[in-house]
């Protein structure tokens, strides 16, 4: 193909220099096609028609025609002309070549904007991959600036750790230097107040010498009277013996003092060792019972039972008044293992506890954690309700107890006036009832006079009807010659009836005043011995029986007894 | 609480008798001797000189009044007023002074420390002990009165005599591996003997009644050392005060240190009770302010009341760097004291002037600080109850028990300022010394 930019145009040369920079322009730029491309832009609308006019005009119309053809037909398109090397134009093609024409430049016109775009949308992306350049590399110097100044510092620190470990050194030097120092010193005065105290107890010696000598001269104690010795005794001369006493006394002393701290220490082990003891079966008590389970945990039950048989061997010895070395080592070490074995049991409750709140299933005496709160809260209900109860409790105390002293007398007055009240009733019924016993007694006294008139009258009239029966009978013996044994028989007879009516009158009569009695009254003298002995009994039997009924009343038979008797 | 009135005091000479009935003070070269419970005169004696020191006898009968400028001591009994005694050390001179436990012996130590003469008050007789060692408590007697103690020097080294004080027969003598020995102590059950070496030097050395050495206890090395000891009242424990500002508590089976009892400067533990006293303003009723004021008015104006107030913890107490070139300084732990029930023990640091810590012994932890407002000038237990009383040198007196705490003002002139007090000993009735005046503080049964 040609060199499309060597187009040379010979009317173009006004427009050459809008093309050809162009042209030029776009050569410059690199692309990675790498192919040359045209750029075909319309010129301005100002010279749309300059540019138009200028390739044809009337003069050249058959060398532009020629020309166009040519170009056309080297691009692949049909000729314009409609035979060859004829100077009619086939219309149809020219208008085909046009169309084709502007479908091509439509089309690369499209091209041209697409990789204008990709054109711009790389320009960019290698901005941005400059920026990003420029940036990384502007970090990079700064790290390197940082690493630099930090190992500067590092640099620096190290040596400061240096200088203070020399520094410590050194001081560590001075101290131990000092103290050498102040030892030295120290010997040296110490020296010198040796040297010092030696002169002065020479000079004390001396002024004691002089002070002696001076003194025998004068009296250095006078007193009025000598005055006993605050315990009575006489001062004793210095022997050896009284020196001997001393020391015995010293030793005395001493030996009461260790033995009562002995005693104290005794005490005191003996409680501690109660109260190890004490802890040991605690602690037994506390553990599971292991013999459920001989085979997975046959050493601690061995253990176990070694212990039990150790500490019934050692209860029975008395262990607190055994103090010797192996009992002691026994009983701490008893102790030390089964509390390591509590120790042990709490742990794994404590696991069990765990497992059991993650939620998976556990051996049956583990309680399950909605039973346990359950039973938390009827715990805490109780708790509470206990608490309502000891809180109302303690209110009540405390009116009781706080009233003030008006109140509590007010009280004190209606509960006084209440009692009162109640005994008032209380009497009022009384004597009620004892109006109404009087009134009875005096009934019965009445009833009691009125039957005894009665019965008199009765009896009176009785004997005077067997009088006059008996009267009558013997008047019809004598007069009926009958018999004297029918007639003993029928006096007799006459006499059981008497004595047997004696007793039914007065039943009938007595039925109505008491049930449970059953007295019996004297009737007439001659009848006298066996009434009276029953009477006597009965009597005694009424008395004996009355105790069940009313007071009055036993009273009021013997009195009328009495009176029948006396009669 | 009932105050008696003021008297006349001279040297903080003032004393109990050791049964409780009598009152010993003195002013100037004159012995006062009052009943203890109504503050009557009972008798006036007249000394030859101004008294510097005075001690009962232990049967309460006699008193002694150490004069040292004239080297004299004279005995006055009370049964016998007319009864006199002059013991005149002439040329030699008199440092020292006291009564020995049978109540008929006094010990005088005399100038240089060249001897301690034992006079008799039965006898004519007269002991020398030779060589005593003059340092801060040479002499000391068993609380049963049979045995003492004696620190020697002889060649440069130190020595311990123990006398039987019946017949001041020596008992044993012993040498101690002390550099400079600065006091002996016996444990309140006689059988034991603390003795401490001087401050340059940390050591206390424990030895039994027949002179064995039991034990020796050193904390550390090259610092200031022991500063204060204390018995407790059971002989269980000697506590030990040093520069350092810590106690140490040695127990008495093994002699080794239970527990260390720090003075920190912030108190930090919830369950330590501080009370602080404040001060309150006086309240001044108008209508009675008058003009000229009176001296009563004015004296209340300006008197200071104050009251304990509860501090929360952490409190900060005010700490007092003492100045490094001088000798004695004013650190470390300078009073120690037992409770007498053994409950407690009360301590004060140097280097915290204004506290008094008081520390449950049982517990062996600091149970309550009293923060004051002064410089502490002393404090002492109640014989008979757990009851702390404590003076500043001011005109109040403070009194803890484990009940609680109270500021009492004794009432009269302002300027009453308590330096020392002195319990009774039963424990009703308190003695409180000032410079120039005393007065007796009488207590309540219900009281605290």
């Amino acid at each position: 193909m040609g060199d499309w930019k060597t187009i040379t145009v010979p009317v173009l040369s006004s427009d050459s220099k809008n093309i050809l920079p162009y042209t030029s322009e776009r050569k410059r730029s690199p692309t990675s096609m790498n192919s040359h491309v045209l750029r075909l832009s319309l010129p301005s609308s100002k010279n749309m028609h300059s540019f138009f006019s200028a390739f044809c005009t009337e003069d050249n119309i058959e060398q532009s025609i020629s020309y166009i053809d040519r170009e056309l037909t080297t691009l692949g398109f049909p000729s314009i002309y409609a035979e060859s090397k004829g100077k009619e134009l086939n219309l149809i093609a020219i208008i085909n070549c046009m169309n084709e024409l502007l479908a091509l430049q439509h089309k690369n016109l499209r091209a041209q904007e697409e990789v204008e775009m990709q054109h711009l949308k790389l320009g960019s992306d290698m901005d941005h991959l400059q920026n990003c350049y420029a940036k990384l590399k502007e970090q990079l110097e700064l790290s390197k600036r940082e690493i630099v100044g930090l190992q500067e510092r590092d640099r620096q620190l190290q040596s400061k750790n240096r200088n203070l470990h020399q520094l410590l050194k050194n001081e560590k030097d001075e101290v131990q230097k000092l103290q050498n120092i102040i030892s030295s010193r120290a010997t040296q005065y110490n020296h010198d107040m040796k040297r010092k105290e030696r002169e002065y107890n020479k000079l004390k010696e001396r002024l004691h010498q002089l002070v002696m000598n001076k003194k025998d001269k004068k009296l250095a104690m006078e007193v009025l009277n000598y005055v006993g010795r605050a315990d009575g005794k006489r001062g004793a001369w210095r022997t050896d013996k009284t020196e001997a006493r001393n020391e015995e006394e010293m030793y005395k002393v001493l030996l009461s003092e260790y033995e009562q701290r002995q005693g104290q220490l005794l005490l005191e082990n003996a409680e501690l060792k109660k109260v190890l003891q004490q802890m040991k079966k605690d602690i037994i008590s506390l553990l599971p019972p292991q013999k459920q389970k001989p085979k997975e945990r046959s050493e601690d039950g061995l253990v176990l039972s070694d212990q039990e048989e150790d500490t019934g061997e050692l209860n029975k010895e008395n262990m607190w008044e055994v103090s010797c070395e192996t009992v002691r080592e026994q009983l701490t070490n008893s102790i030390r293992k089964q509390w390591r074995m509590l120790k042990n049991h709490v742990e794994k409750l404590d696991n069990q506890v765990s497992r059991g709140h993650s939620g998976s299933l556990n051996e049956k005496d583990v309680i399950s954690r909605e039973d346990h709160e359950l039973e938390t809260e009827k715990l805490e209900l109780e708790i509470q309700q206990c608490k309502e109860m000891i809180k109302t409790q303690q209110q009540l105390l405390q009116q009781q107890l706080t009233c003030d002293d008006d109140t509590t007398l007010l009280l004190q007055d209606c509960y006084l006036l209440e009692e009162r009240e109640r005994l008032q009733e209380e009497w009022r019924l009384f004597r009620e009832q004892k109006k109404n016993f009087e009134k009875e007694r005096k009934s019965f006294t009445e009833a009691a006079i009125r039957l005894g008139l009665e019965r008199k009258a009765f009896e009176e009239d009785r004997g005077a009807w067997l009088k006059h029966q008996f009267l009558s009978m013997t008047a019809d013996c004598k007069s009926e010659n009958v018999t004297t044994p029918s007639a003993f028989l029928r006096c007799k007879y006459l006499v059981q009836v008497m004595f047997l009516h004696n007793s039914d009158p007065d039943i009938h009569l007595v039925k109505p005043a008491s049930r449970q009695r059953k007295p019996h009254l004297v009737w007439s003298p001659p009848v006298s011995p066996e009434p009276c002995q029953i009477s006597q009994y009965i009597t005694q039997n009424s008395v004996a029986s009355e105790k069940p009924a009313a007071d009055n009343m036993p009273n009021l038979w013997v009195e009328s007894d009495d009176k029948e008797e006396t009669e | 609480m009932n105050f008696s009135e003021l008297f006349k005091l001279s040297g903080l000479l003032g004393c109990f008798s050791p049964d409780g009935k009598c009152l010993a003070s003195c002013l100037q070269h004159r012995l006062v001797v009052r009943d203890a419970s109504s503050l009557q005169i009972l008798q006036l004696y007249t000394c030859l000189d101004q008294i510097q020191y005075i001690e009962w006898s232990s049967d309460s009968l006699f008193i002694l009044c150490a004069m040292y400028k004239r080297g004299i001591v004279q005995v006055w009994s009370l049964e016998q007023p007319e009864w006199h005694c002059k013991i005149d050390e002439g040329l030699a001179g008199l440092v020292a002074s006291c009564w020995s436990p049978d109540g008929r012996h006094i010990l005088n130590t005399t100038e240089f420390h060249l001897r301690i003469t034992v006079w008799s008050l039965c006898t004519k007789s007269v002991s020398y002990i030779k060589y005593p060692k003059a340092c801060q408590q040479g002499v000391t007697f068993t609380k049963d009165g049979r045995y003492m103690a004696v620190a020697e020097r002889r060649d440069c080294k130190d020595f311990i005599s123990i006398f039987v004080c019946n017949n001041w027969q020596l008992l044993r003598h012993f040498d101690t591996e002390t550099q400079d020995l600065v006091g002996i102590e016996w444990a309140p059950n006689g059988c034991v003997l603390a003795a401490w070496d001087t401050c340059l030097e940390y050591k206390v050395l424990l030895y039994s009644l027949d002179g064995r050495l039991l034990s020796s206890y050193r904390a550390y090395e090259w610092l200031l050392g022991v500063k204060s000891i204390a018995w407790s009242p059971s002989s269980q424990f000697l506590a030990i005060g040093s520069f350092d500002e810590k106690v140490r508590i040695l127990n008495h089976v093994t002699w080794k240190k239970i527990t260390e009892l720090n003075h920190p400067a912030t108190i930090s533990n919830k369950k330590t009770i501080v009370y602080k006293e404040v001060e309150k303003s006086p309240t001044v009723d108008r209508e009675r302010l008058s003009f000229p004021p009176t001296r009563a008015l004015a004296s209340s104006l300006f008197s200071t009341q104050s009251k304990y107030e509860i501090s929360q913890v952490p409190v900060s107490l005010q700490y007092i760097k003492p100045v490094a070139d001088r000798a004695n300084p004013k650190v470390g732990v300078g009073m120690l004291a037992f409770s007498a029930d053994n409950c407690f023990l009360a301590t004060k640091n140097d280097n915290i002037p204004n506290a008094v810590w008081i520390w449950d012994v049982r517990k062996l932890k600091l149970s309550v600080v009293l923060e004051q407002l002064c410089t502490i000038q002393y404090f002492q237990w109640d014989p008979c109850q757990p009851r702390l009383a404590v003076c500043t040198g001011s005109s109040r007196v403070y009194l803890w028990s484990p009940a609680g705490c109270i500021v009492v003002q004794v009432p009269g002139e302002g300027d009453f300022q308590i330096m020392s007090l002195s319990w009774h000993p039963s424990g009703d009735s308190m003695l409180l010394l000032g410079k120039d005046h005393f007065c007796v503080c009488y207590l309540e049964r219900e009281e605290v």
